[in-house]
């Protein structure tokens, strides 16, 4: 044996496995309890049935209003399936889930308002028929 | 039925068993240049079949090359369907500079408009997407994980099945030469042209699904390098002492993983329009064609990016290597590319500005695009700093590096140019653009791709390049490619516009023409680089590299054997240090001699090439309309899918004696190597 070589303790062996299954098997990933699935489940239901009741009955008079109330509980609705159903909070994987999610938010949010914002603008500067058919 | 005579545009007549595939849908039939092709591709894949019979080869490809999962072999595939696919977009580009020097004087050259625009069409479509992107794929498979000290991929089976998606793809590219037509829309094939109204045939049936199958494999392979690089580093390679190709390379993956799935969106959407009757990009009832121009730039700007960033790593890789320096402000290099990563999403628009947004959205995204221009500037000054008082070794590898921070940087500064909104009102579609984007694709991505080819071939293969068929290349291609673009600029200066097939205005044919002549000195150097090869393998013996370091390198794929086992690394190395290599070559330190353990290996699966093989089938069936087979194939593919999922077959170990046997061989190859160079001494 070499006295000095690049592992610095030589008979590490297990880490660098290339099987995926050796990897993945953590202990700190969360795992939902009955309780975590049932408020989960209990909220999700909740929050599908509002919107539909407010689309039914017509509670709010403006037709935008509404719209813009419900995708205010889609989003609430997406927040719940991630915390509940993925487990996903700060911590998990060294803080990478929290990551990703914040990138992940940062590009549909560009990709949305920014093809609202360019086509409003197409929409006003390139078809004036539909400027015209609303008069 | 009534027996009106149909439109030239008609769709294809359509029978329940072969769908749209009729006499006429054979194009080698009735034309004679697709006629000659298909003669000498039937007899060069005649000719390689029988060899590959003959020489008893297909059994050791099926077994180790095609079924196999390991990291290097699939990345060397990758890297043999991007030359394959780049000499037939090449072919492309050579026929269309023909013909544009040709069409002159009431001549109307020797492509017909049909034939043209799919020319056009294809050229664009196969090098971005069956030449660059294999290159880029195919070097971060090889090099990631040797660059990190682990012994392959997170998923080696995904691996395989995402090559085999992106070679289905490009088995459909090339059938549409033989078989029916190509798209003759541009290479993003933007509504109302690629809509049934006006493209009935096949296609871009052909451009939606080769893409769509690609498109698979892409996402998969982003989603597979992300997971390696973020769970399998090395112990003590922190992200800061990541190398910075694997940098460049996790910032690729993650732009592919968040803007892939957009271009799929879109062409859904484009193929519900053809497919099912919607209106999403018609003319008409309330369909909007801007807003398919719009989502495919949403994926089309980072894909420009996801291209560069990669070869950006290798020229940092490669400028440090060859200047026998640390690379000069790592840490701003690492920084400016997740700010590139980030910005390649804010820029979008810039590819239409004449569309018609306005001044208020064309100034926004003109500024961003600017913007975008300082970290890639900040990026050449540190190659720069890295150079100067550095020993700088002009070997391959740095002579196209130097080569392209001088074509680079020029095509960056035009670049800039057509980011200034009004100007781009003059530019917008002429061949001041298509100058530009070849500037900073060919000075970028495929200079880069020959750097890194050098760079890691005695890597891969355990013997270097021959240097004079290397410099012969080097020396038509630069040269070439700038007496093929130059005129190009001038023109498009001058108001000359894109994928023009006849010209009415004589005092242009002799920039053509010169253009032309770039293109053949492009081909020599493309002739070349093919002798390179061959004469390297022939006299691989001479050009032998026992060390495995044979540039001095500095990251951690130069401290294991060339070519590497398939383990890679018998023990993981530690990490301490940027530059992981060269630290441990100062500190004197080697690998363990003893001690070995058994090592845990996924198991070689043909289940990649079978899964992939049916998608392209599916593919296939759906742009003839032979649903039978549509159908057929999905079930297939479904009942393949999960049939797989019950094999448990899918790792073994290399016993220890093997990989003592191994490594004692390695052993004693680097002993004869240090007296022979104590001899020499």
């Amino acid at each position: 044996m070499s006295a000095k070589n690049y592992t610095d303790l030589a008979h590490r062996h297990a880490h660098g496995d290339a099987n995926p299954h050796a990897i993945g098997h953590h202990h700190d990933e969360p795992h939902g309890s009955l309780r975590e699935y049932v408020i989960g489940f209990v909220l999700s239901v909740v929050l599908t049935a509002i919107p539909f009741w407010l689309v039914m009955s017509g509670a709010i008079a403006d037709k935008n209003t509404t719209a813009i109330v419900i995708a205010a509980f889609a989003v609430v609705q997406v927040v719940v399936h991630m915390i509940y159903f993925l487990h996903m909070n700060g911590k998990a994987e060294g803080g990478w889930n929290m990551l990703a999610l914040i990138f992940t938010a940062v590009v549909v949010l560009i990709v949305i308002s920014g093809s609202m914002w360019v086509m409003y603008h197409m929409n006003h500067n390139m078809m004036p028929m539909h400027a015209e058919q609303m008069d | 039925m009534t027996a009106v005579p149909l439109p030239a545009t008609a769709p294809p007549p359509w029978s329940p068993l072969l769908g749209r595939i009729s006499l006429e849908q054979l194009p080698f039939l009735h034309e004679p240049i697709v006629a000659v092709t298909f003669v000498g591709v039937i007899l060069g894949g005649i000719a390689l079949v029988g060899a590959l019979t003959y020489f008893r080869l297909w059994g050791y490809l099926w077994k180790e090359w095609f079924t196999s999962v390991d990291h290097k072999k699939i990345g060397v595939m990758y890297m043999i369907l991007g030359l394959v696919m780049f000499m037939r977009g090449f072919a492309d580009a050579l026929m269309m500079r023909l013909q544009q020097a040709m069409a002159f004087n009431g001549s109307d050259g020797y492509l017909n408009a049909h034939h043209y625009d799919q020319v056009f069409t294809a050229h664009g479509v196969i090098m971005i997407f069956f030449a660059a992107m294999p290159f880029v794929t195919g070097l971060m498979n090889y090099v990631v994980p040797l660059q990190i000290g682990a012994r392959d991929v997170s998923f080696p089976f995904l691996n395989n099945f995402s090559f085999w998606m992106t070679t289905g793809g490009a088995v459909l590219v090339m059938a549409s030469l033989f078989l029916g037509e190509f798209a003759q829309t541009g290479w993003l094939a933007f509504p109302p042209l690629s809509g049934l109204a006006y493209s009935p045939g096949v296609g871009v049936d052909y451009y939606i699904w080769s893409l769509q199958v690609a498109g698979v494999g892409t996402t998969l392979s982003g989603i597979n390098l992300i997971a390696t690089i973020i769970k399998m580093r090395a112990p003590g390679m922190t992200l800061m002492r990541m190398p910075v190709f694997t940098w460049t390379a996790l910032c690729t993956n993650v732009l592919i993983v968040a803007s892939f799935p957009v271009l799929t969106a879109v062409l859904v959407l484009l193929s519900l329009d053809r497919y099912v009757g919607t209106n999403f990009f018609t003319n008409d009832f309330g369909g909007s064609p801007m807003m398919y121009v719009n989502l495919i730039w949403i994926w089309g700007h980072p894909e420009v990016y996801i291209l560069i960033l990669p070869i950006f790593g290798v020229f940092s890789e490669v400028t440090s290597t060859f200047s026998g320096k640390r690379l000069f402000g790592y840490t701003s290099m690492v920084y400016a590319t997740v700010v590139i990563t980030i910005l390649s999403y804010v820029v979008w628009l810039h590819h239409f500005f004449t569309m018609g947004s306005g001044a208020s959205v064309n100034s926004f995204f003109g500024i961003t695009t600017m913007v975008i221009s300082i970290p890639t500037g900040a990026k050449l000054f540190n190659w720069l700093f890295t150079m100067y008082r550095g020993r700088i070794r002009f070997d391959l590898p740095m002579m196209w590096t130097v080569a392209f921070m001088l074509t680079f940087t020029i095509g960056g500064m035009t670049g800039v140019l057509l980011a200034v909104p009004p100007a781009d009102f003059v530019l917008h579609n002429s061949l001041f653009l298509i100058a530009h984007f070849h500037n900073v694709i060919i000075g970028g991505v495929v200079f880069g791709t020959f750097a890194a080819i050098n760079y890691w071939w005695p890597k891969a293969f355990g013997f270097k390049l021959n240097q004079f068929w290397g410099k012969v290349s080097f020396w038509c291609w630069v040269p070439g490619f700038w007496l093929a673009f130059t005129p190009l600029y001038i023109m498009g200066l001058m108001g000359v516009t894109r994928r023009t097939r006849v010209f009415d205005d004589p005092s242009l044919q002799p920039y053509f023409i010169v253009a032309l002549l770039g293109a053949v000195l492009i081909a020599a150097g493309i002739g070349a680089m093919v002798v390179q090869y061959g004469v390297s393998i022939w006299k691989r013996e001479e050009l032998k590299d026992e060390s495995g370091d044979p540039w001095n390198g500095r990251t951690l794929e130069w401290a294991t054997s060339s070519p590497p086992p398939a383990y890679n690394f018998a023990f993981t190395p530690i990490v301490h240090d940027l530059d992981a290599w060269e630290d441990m070559k100062r500190a004197g330190v080697g690998r363990p001699l003893d001690g070995y353990r058994p090592i845990h290996m996924p198991s070689n699966t043909g289940a990649g090439v079978i899964l992939a093989g049916i998608s392209t089938a599916l593919g296939f069936a759906l742009i003839w309309h032979i649903w039978w087979m549509a159908g057929a194939s999905f079930v297939a593919l479904l009942v393949s899918a999960i049939a797989h999922t019950f094999n448990y077959k899918r790792d073994y170990h290399i016993p220890a004696e093997d990989v003592a046997a191994v490594e004692a061989q390695r052993t004693a190859q680097l002993e004869r190597l240090a007296q022979n160079q104590g001899a020499a001494a």
